[in-house]
């Protein structure tokens, strides 16, 4: 292996060595448009420690040490990190370490960058892997000077990958739209239709464009006329897109109100207990992360998915701690009960305040949560947000599970149907009232913990939750699980579309309103419950 | 007539009276070296849980004899106390640090150029005044108007005071709201040409919160007395019975609110001035909330336990916000959850139980927990 580098290193001529080592001790005192010069000369050699140097330029770790002008590689452009290790970049060999204090970078400006990042682009045009070289062709695309369009023909003789080449066209034919041959760029903009990265929108509007004296940018009219018709295929399929990123956020947007509104849906719901502290249970929740992220500082990434039944058991317990001092007193006195859980929720958030101070705490988004899935150049989906809508719908499954098909489940419902009757028939009601109080309680927790990834965690995160959590179940409907699922998705939804239009507070408030005047209207919700149950409650 | 009530009547509106006349001595008259001298720090602090029992006595007014527990009742507060401001800064006129003799300060910083629409008038104190009624009443009239309709009741209605006070929060503070956003209305100068600073100014403030609430209470005394106010006891007990007999359940409930709103509207007008500020965090809805709690500790449908309880609750946060500032929530979340359990009459209900039977029995609220117990 190491044989194998140095045959290579061998293989460069001898003078194009010179002028690599030459120009790399250049880098020290040139001026922004110097360097761009050298970056250019460097390139042309071709020689093997181009890439890396050049690749050090760009991410500022490129360093003059002080005391002897020498120039060195190191190894984190993080300027808190010291000391640092030193490589020598003529021979690529590590030689020692060194104070961060006694190095200065070689700077570079946006322009040096851009062109760093196209250099080394073309290197990575080459690369075995797949998103490497993806990434590259996009690079090369915002720039399609002479040498790039080569190298990107070159490449697609012998690119395999069928997204790869299928950029590459694109590029290739934006190209061909400045071609000689009007047949020609009829082809491209043929091939261009349906392309949705924003460059080939912007080229093929600049055809469209008249010159000063009146004439076209494109002399051909049968060219303009494919072009108006590419574009506006283009800005329907982006209008679709739009929609259907506006549903996406907008179901994210609910996946946390319906989230935060499930355990009160059983709480409120099916106990028909007003508990204003869940909010602060969904607090302890987020808190429940911030502590396990303390005691596991290495492991972040799984830290999110320990915390999760640790805040179920935490809030849970809270809350049947709550259900048997308090709750239990109260029932069948719901503007008590309301009262004394507000009494609990003030509690609680002091108690966070005296053990963790007012402050809001930082809690960690583990890496696989964050970052974006491209489905194509009008549609992206985050990745956090991808998660809480499956999130969400899995806690609901569950829940749906556990109150349809285990013990706990039917004593729950039968206890709520009808308390004496269930008593007759030997279930414990007293013990069934404290395990649904905690069930939900336990959910506001989880709730907690996905909230830890989206909002501050402070003493104040229950509260800004628990009106819209209280909004969304009555808005479904007291009492109906799937009410409150639609209508918690609803909310989110409109929530959404009415961001743009309004800025998101307006949209807030609009959808407050809209939720008051609707309960006025259909006091029971979108879906009320039927029957005798109805007339129970 | 009961002695209980009628010994509270007499108590309350003689403090009252006296506090009207011995607090303007003990801070004019009495020189600032001796003992017995009542800062205007205090004067101001006294007035101030005077414009809180008054909002309390709104409260009490729906929910002890009404049934109706607003969280939301802090926004026609707020909204009152928002109607004086904007007399407050236009009073202000050129004197304000741009100079500007129609714009208040908060709209040249926001490059405005005219005075909107809703601020016409309110140069004029009497317009102000008619907003401090109207715009609670008005909001009121709707709001309860829809609920009361559909029958929107208990916690239900109770969850939609709220949402209401917190749009109302989140809109008023929004810049383009034109209200000050963030920061509200403060730095005033002057009420109807007094300086506000001046101690004779506050003193006469005070005074006037003092007779608002004596007026504001015998209102109340006067409604629950009424016949009107025996239909609305019956309905808080049992509403569709009087629904049955033929009464008009909506319109007692939706009068009463509207009253109510009223009463916290005037109650925050006058608490403008004394405090010199406001802005949207008078909506939150935990204010709304610890104004339950006051009536509560008190002793609801009593209307001298709301008062009593206003002033008890407002002197313990004073004090312990000051002494203990951590304590403070924990001392007020254990009286919200103590009370509910164990004083569910209030502190009214610890009178003596000989007094107590009959009229309180009949006239507070049913008390469930007591009659379980048994």
């Amino acid at each position: 292996m190491l044989c194998g580098l140095v045959c290579i290193a061998a293989s460069v001529p001898a003078a194009a060595q010179g002028v690599f080592d030459a120009e790399v001790a250049r880098l020290r005192d040139a001026s922004f448009a110097d360097k761009e010069a050298i970056v250019q000369r460097l390139t042309a050699t071709g020689d093997r420690r181009v890439k890396p140097v050049l690749t050090a330029l760009l991410d500022d770790r490129l360093v003059v040490r002080d005391r002897d002008q020498a120039i060195f590689i190191i190894s984190t452009g993080d300027e808190n990190v010291s000391p640092v290790d030193l490589t020598d970049p003529l021979t690529l060999q590590r030689t020692g370490s060194a104070p961060r204090d006694g190095l200065t970078k070689i700077g570079t400006n946006n322009r040096l960058r851009k062109l760093l990042r196209i250099e080394l682009a073309r290197f990575d045009l080459s690369s075995p892997d797949r998103e490497t070289r993806l990434a590259a062709v996009e690079e090369m695309l915002r720039a399609l000077d002479e040498s790039n369009v080569a190298l990107l023909r070159a490449q697609r003789a012998v690119e395999r990958d069928g997204q790869v080449q299928e950029e590459i066209d694109v590029g290739l034919a934006l190209v061909a739209l400045d071609g000689a041959d009007a047949n020609g760029r009829l082809d491209a903009v043929t091939h261009l239709r349906g392309k949705l990265r924003p460059q080939v929108r912007n080229r093929l509007a600049a055809l469209l464009d008249r010159t000063p004296d009146g004439s076209y940018a494109e002399p051909d009219a049968r060219v303009r006329a494919a072009a108006a018709a590419a574009i506006r295929g283009i800005d329907r399929m982006r209008a679709f897109y739009s929609v259907l990123q506006t549903l996406f956020f907008g179901l994210s947007v609910g996946s946390v109100l319906v989230l935060v509104a499930t355990g009160l849906a059983i709480t409120f719901g099916v106990m028909g207990v007003i508990n204003m502290a869940h909010g602060e249970l969904m607090m302890l929740g987020a808190y429940t992360v911030y502590v396990v992220q303390l005691l596991m500082p290495t492991h972040i990434g799984v830290s999110v998915l320990v915390a999760l039944p640790v805040a179920f058991i935490v809030s849970g317990t809270a809350g049947v701690v709550i259900e048997r001092t308090i709750i239990r007193f109260l029932y069948g006195r719901p503007l008590e009960t309301l009262l004394a859980t507000f009494g609990v929720s003030l509690i609680l958030q002091q108690l966070v305040r005296s053990l963790f101070s007012a402050n809001n705490r930082a809690v960690e988004t583990p890496r696989w949560m964050s970052g974006t899935v491209a489905i194509n150049g009008a549609l992206s989906l985050t990745l956090n947000r991808l998660y809480i809508i499956l999130f969400t719908i899995g806690v609901f499954a569950v829940l749906l599970v556990v109150l349809k098909r285990t013990r706990l489940g039917l004593d729950i419902r039968a206890v709520s149907q009808n308390r004496g009757m269930a008593q007759a028939m030997g279930i414990r009601t007293e013990w069934v009232d404290a395990m649904t109080f905690g069930l939900g309680s336990g959910i506001a927790g989880i709730a907690g913990v996905a909230l830890s990834q989206f909002t501050n965690v402070g003493p104040n995160l229950g509260q800004s939750y628990i009106i819209d959590a209280f909004m969304v179940v009555v808005f479904g409907g007291v009492g109906n699980l799937w009410g409150m699922l639609a209508g918690g998705m609803a909310m989110g939804v409109v929530n959404q579309v009415l961001e743009p239009y309004s800025g998101a507070v307006l949209a807030k408030i609009l959808v407050l309103v809209a939720l008051i005047l609707f309960i006025q209207r259909w006091p029971r919700g979108l879906f009320p419950q039927e029957g005798r149950a109805a007339e129970a409650s | 007539m009961t002695p209980v009530r009628e010994r509270g009547d007499r108590v309350l509106l003689g403090v009252l009276a006296a506090s009207a006349i011995l607090v303007p001595v003990l801070n004019q008259a009495v020189p600032a070296s001796s003992a017995w001298h009542l800062s205007t720090y205090s004067l101001t602090l006294l007035g101030k849980y005077l414009c809180f029992a008054l909002l309390a006595l709104a409260v009490d007014l729906i929910w002890g004899y009404g049934g109706i527990l607003s969280l939301g009742h802090a926004a026609f507060f707020a909204l009152g106390g928002y109607a004086m401001g904007m007399y407050l800064m236009r009073e202000i006129g050129p004197r304000g640090v741009y100079g500007n003799p129609i714009l208040p300060d908060f709209m040249v910083f926001l490059n405005w150029q005219k005075l909107p629409w809703f601020w016409y008038g309110f140069n004029h104190f009497w317009v102000a005044l008619l907003m401090v009624v109207l715009v609670p009443a008005v909001l009121a009239f709707v709001f309860g108007g829809l609920a009361f309709r559909s029958r929107v009741t208990g916690v239900y209605l109770s969850i939609i005071t709220q949402a209401l006070t917190y749009a109302l929060m989140l809109a008023f503070f929004r810049n383009d709201m034109g209200f000050g956003g963030n920061n509200g209305f403060t730095d005033f100068k002057d009420i109807l040409g007094f300086d506000l600073h001046e101690d004779r100014t506050r003193v006469v403030l005070f005074v006037t919160t003092a007779i608002a609430l004596a007026l504001g209470y015998l209102a109340c005394r006067a409604l629950v007395d009424s016949r009107a106010g025996r239909v609305i006891r019956a309905i808080r007990d049992a509403e569709s019975r009087v629904r049955f007999l033929g009464y008009r359940v909506e319109s007692y409930k939706l009068w009463v609110f509207v009253f109510s709103a009223v009463l916290a509207g005037i109650a925050g007008a006058l608490y403008v001035p004394q405090v010199g500020i406001i802005n949207p965090s008078e909506f939150a809805p935990i204010n709304s909330i610890e104004v339950v709690i006051w009536v509560a500790v008190g002793g609801r449908g009593t209307l001298f336990g709301a008062v009593l309880g206003a002033l008890l609750v407002n002197y313990a946060k004073t004090y312990f916000t000051g002494a203990f500032p951590e304590v403070w929530l924990y001392a007020l979340g254990a009286l919200f959850v103590l009370v509910t359990l164990f004083l569910p009459t209030g502190l009214v209900g610890l009178l003596p139980e000989r007094r107590r039977t009959g009229p309180l029995a009949i006239e507070g609220t049913p008390l469930p927990a007591a009659q379980k117990a048994k």
